[in-house]
């Protein structure tokens, strides 16, 4: 059984005299134990959201509906109450920001934003928890980790700041780390040794991740299972190398396109996907990305197309997808997946 | 810290130097002298001369200041020319008064403001949020002085729960050390001579309080609101802490810091608010004497008052300068 199951996740901004914002439109995934998943879109498709959601973070306002299911480990963390959520939240399921700066308290030393997290899940106090911290400091790769406990936030860098975050995430060995563009506001180079860290945190314990980001070289680099997100809507699901090599709907094709690659041929332009996700929709239903998809047919503005799961083991949201080079099965990257 | 200190203070000199010399020679170009107020419309132009003359109002102002000066730096504020007798003994007699009276008053603002505006922040949009901030409207527009009769009308003539006027009931025969009636009942263990004197203090001290309390719990409410959407907030919850760690430690602390500048700045505020609270109820503190002064072009005493204000409000806000550095790393003064 899969560690996290997410099935038909919606999230609804109600505003009194406005239309009904579905930022989250029937999300469904599933991360199991150890595994790293990918959650992939621009701007504004609903992948923060639904992290939020699943951790019982979203601003609590009147509008606010969240339905669906997100069960972890046997448990719907939706349907939780408050206290609940909150023995789980850090213990089992962490999670690491995008702004490691904001995401820090500035006014309260480093060593307490951690050791607070120590004892409230486990239980410890006074030198235990400071020498705890001082270790998990050393294990996210801070140097002088003693001194830096009595440091405030804004006396460190912005990677420091970030594993601080990540150590803060770890302490208490979550089952389920969520880590929401973890390196968005850090420098390239602080990126790849911060994913690097990620990578070898969740090696070493066999924390699954669910990592949310815009970048699908972190992707690449990273995720076992790639769901791609458009609209509130999971468009595509499947594993990373199948994802890459032949992109089943328009958007993944679309977004492929968008990256620009080193090995390139001269001339070769960069393929934008026109429009933007912000884009109204001049239909109350149906595909999300057809105002943008080049491969739009008659059927797209009907209903919300089916999920169809392919015979591959993935699936994808698309009446017209793209088609396979020959239609020929499986290849064989995935029977090994 | 200490060099801070010591430097903030040894600024005050300069200011002090600045604000008399301009207050000097602006109060003494109001028309009209102490030989007005002492001699009336009917005085001749030789009685008045010879009056500025005794007082030495006919010499050049800048010799005048320059008596000022000299006299201050022995800590005399001079004569004043109404009562006659030295302005620092009247002070010491008065100002107790008025310090108890702005002390009570704030501490009602501060107490009550911060989390009366913390709790309309969490039920935002609810009963008590607007509640708190329509009565905090109300509390701003209503002048010091109306309130203060409005409360007298009604608890202490209507209701006879509180004393309408005075610091103390004299008939108790209390003792005086320091003129600060509450405290000195406590240190001659008087109780009943504390105890009334607190009493006559509460209802003053409310209809003084009534300004500073509705900006506290304005801005407290505006600060929290702003802090309960940062991210570290949203981190503090994630990390599944209990939601009084996540008010106590993350939330209330950071959103003090505008507070603690606001009540530096009202602070000055409420010493000026405190001269019309205590004409309404009769209570001697300073400001009644320092109205008065105003009226008999008493300058000794209206320079001594001043500079008194100036001294008080430089001081509290030195203190509210020390808090930041406790509630704020990044302005760690060294």
């Amino acid at each position: 059984m899969a560690l996290l199951e997410v099935e038909d996740l919606a999230v609804t901004f109600a505003r009194r005299g406005q239309r009904a914002v579905h930022a989250v439109d029937g999300v469904s995934f599933s991360v199991d134990a150890g595994e790293v998943v990918g959650l992939v879109g621009e701007s504004g498709c609903g992948k923060s959201v639904t992290s939020l959601a699943i951790m019982g973070l979203l601003p609590k306002q009147p509008g606010l509906r969240v339905g669906g299911k997100a069960v972890f480990d046997g448990t719907d963390l939706l349907q939780l109450d408050d206290r609940s959520r909150r023995d789980i939240r850090g213990r089992d399921i962490a999670m690491i920001f995008q702004d490691p700066l904001s995401s820090l308290n500035p006014v309260i030393p480093i060593g307490l934003q951690v050791t607070e997290v120590l004892t409230r899940h486990r239980g410890m106090k006074g030198e235990a928890a400071a020498k705890e911290a001082a270790a998990l400091l050393d294990r996210v790769g801070i140097p002088d980790p003693k001194r830096r406990l009595k440091e405030y936030p804004h006396q460190l860098s912005g990677g420091m700041r970030q594993r601080a975050l990540i150590a803060m995430a770890v302490a208490c060995q979550p089952r389920l780390l969520i880590a929401d563009e973890p390196t968005t506001a850090l420098d390239v180079t602080i990126q790849a040794q911060i994913l690097e860290l990620l990578k070898e945190l969740v090696r070493d314990s066999g924390t699954a991740l669910l990592m949310i980001t815009h970048d699908l070289g972190v992707v690449a680099g990273m995720c076992d299972t790639v769901n791609v997100l458009y609209g509130g809507r999971v468009v595509e699901t499947a594993r990373r190398r199948p994802l890459f090599r032949q992109p089943r709907h328009p958007y993944t094709v679309g977004l492929l396109g968008s990256v620009p690659r080193l090995d390139a041929g001269r001339g070769e332009k960069l393929n934008p996907i026109p429009g933007s996700v912000r884009d109204l929709l001049p239909w109350p239903d149906g595909c999300a990305f057809a105002p943008r998809c080049a491969r739009r047919v008659d059927e797209c503005v009907g209903e919300p197309p089916e999920l169809v799961h392919a015979h591959d083991g993935r699936s994808y949201r698309c009446v017209n997808p793209e088609p396979l080079p020959g239609m020929v099965p499986a290849p064989r990257e995935e029977e090994r997946a | 810290m200490f060099r801070f200190i010591v430097r903030r203070l040894l600024q005050l000199i300069p200011t002090l130097f600045g604000l008399s010399l301009l207050l000097f020679i602006w109060l003494r170009r109001l028309p009209g002298g102490p030989e007005t107020a002492i001699l009336g419309e009917r005085g001749t132009p030789e009685m008045r001369a010879a009056i500025r003359r005794n007082m030495g109002l006919d010499e050049p102002i800048l010799v005048q200041y320059g008596r000022f000066v000299r006299r201050l730096i022995k800590l005399d504020l001079g004569t004043s020319t109404s009562t006659k007798r030295a302005v620092t003994t009247e002070f010491i007699e008065r100002f107790p008064g008025t310090v108890e009276l702005t002390i009570t008053a704030m501490i009602i603002a501060i107490g009550v403001g911060i989390p009366l505006g913390y709790l309309a922040a969490r039920r935002r949009g609810r009963f008590l949020d607007h509640a708190s901030v329509g009565g905090s409207l109300i509390g701003i527009c209503i002048p010091v002085f109306f309130l203060g009769y409005v409360l007298k009308a009604i608890f202490s003539e209507n209701l006879h729960w509180f004393p309408s006027s005075g610091r103390q009931d004299p008939t108790l025969g209390a003792t005086r050390v320091t003129n600060f009636f509450v405290l000195d009942g406590l240190m001659t263990r008087e109780w009943d001579a504390a105890a009334d004197a607190l009493w006559h203090l509460v209802l003053p001290s409310i209809a003084l309080a009534s300004i500073p309390l509705a900006i506290i719990v304005r801005i407290t409410r505006a600060s929290v609101l702003e802090v309960l959407n940062e991210d570290f907030v949203r981190t503090a919850e994630a990390k599944g802490l209990t939601e009084q760690t996540v008010r106590r430690r993350h939330v209330l602390r950071n959103a003090m810091l505008p507070v603690a500048t606001s009540i530096g700045l009202l602070a000055g505020g409420l010493l000026s608010g405190a001269v019309l609270t205590e004409t309404v109820f009769a209570f001697s503190g300073i400001g009644a004497f320092v109205a008065e002064a105003i009226g008999q072009r008493d300058y000794p005493v209206l320079m001594g008052f001043i500079l008194i204000i100036a001294v008080v409000y430089v001081l509290v806000n030195l203190l509210v300068d020390l808090s930041y550095s406790f509630i704020d790393p990044r302005v760690r003064v060294r």
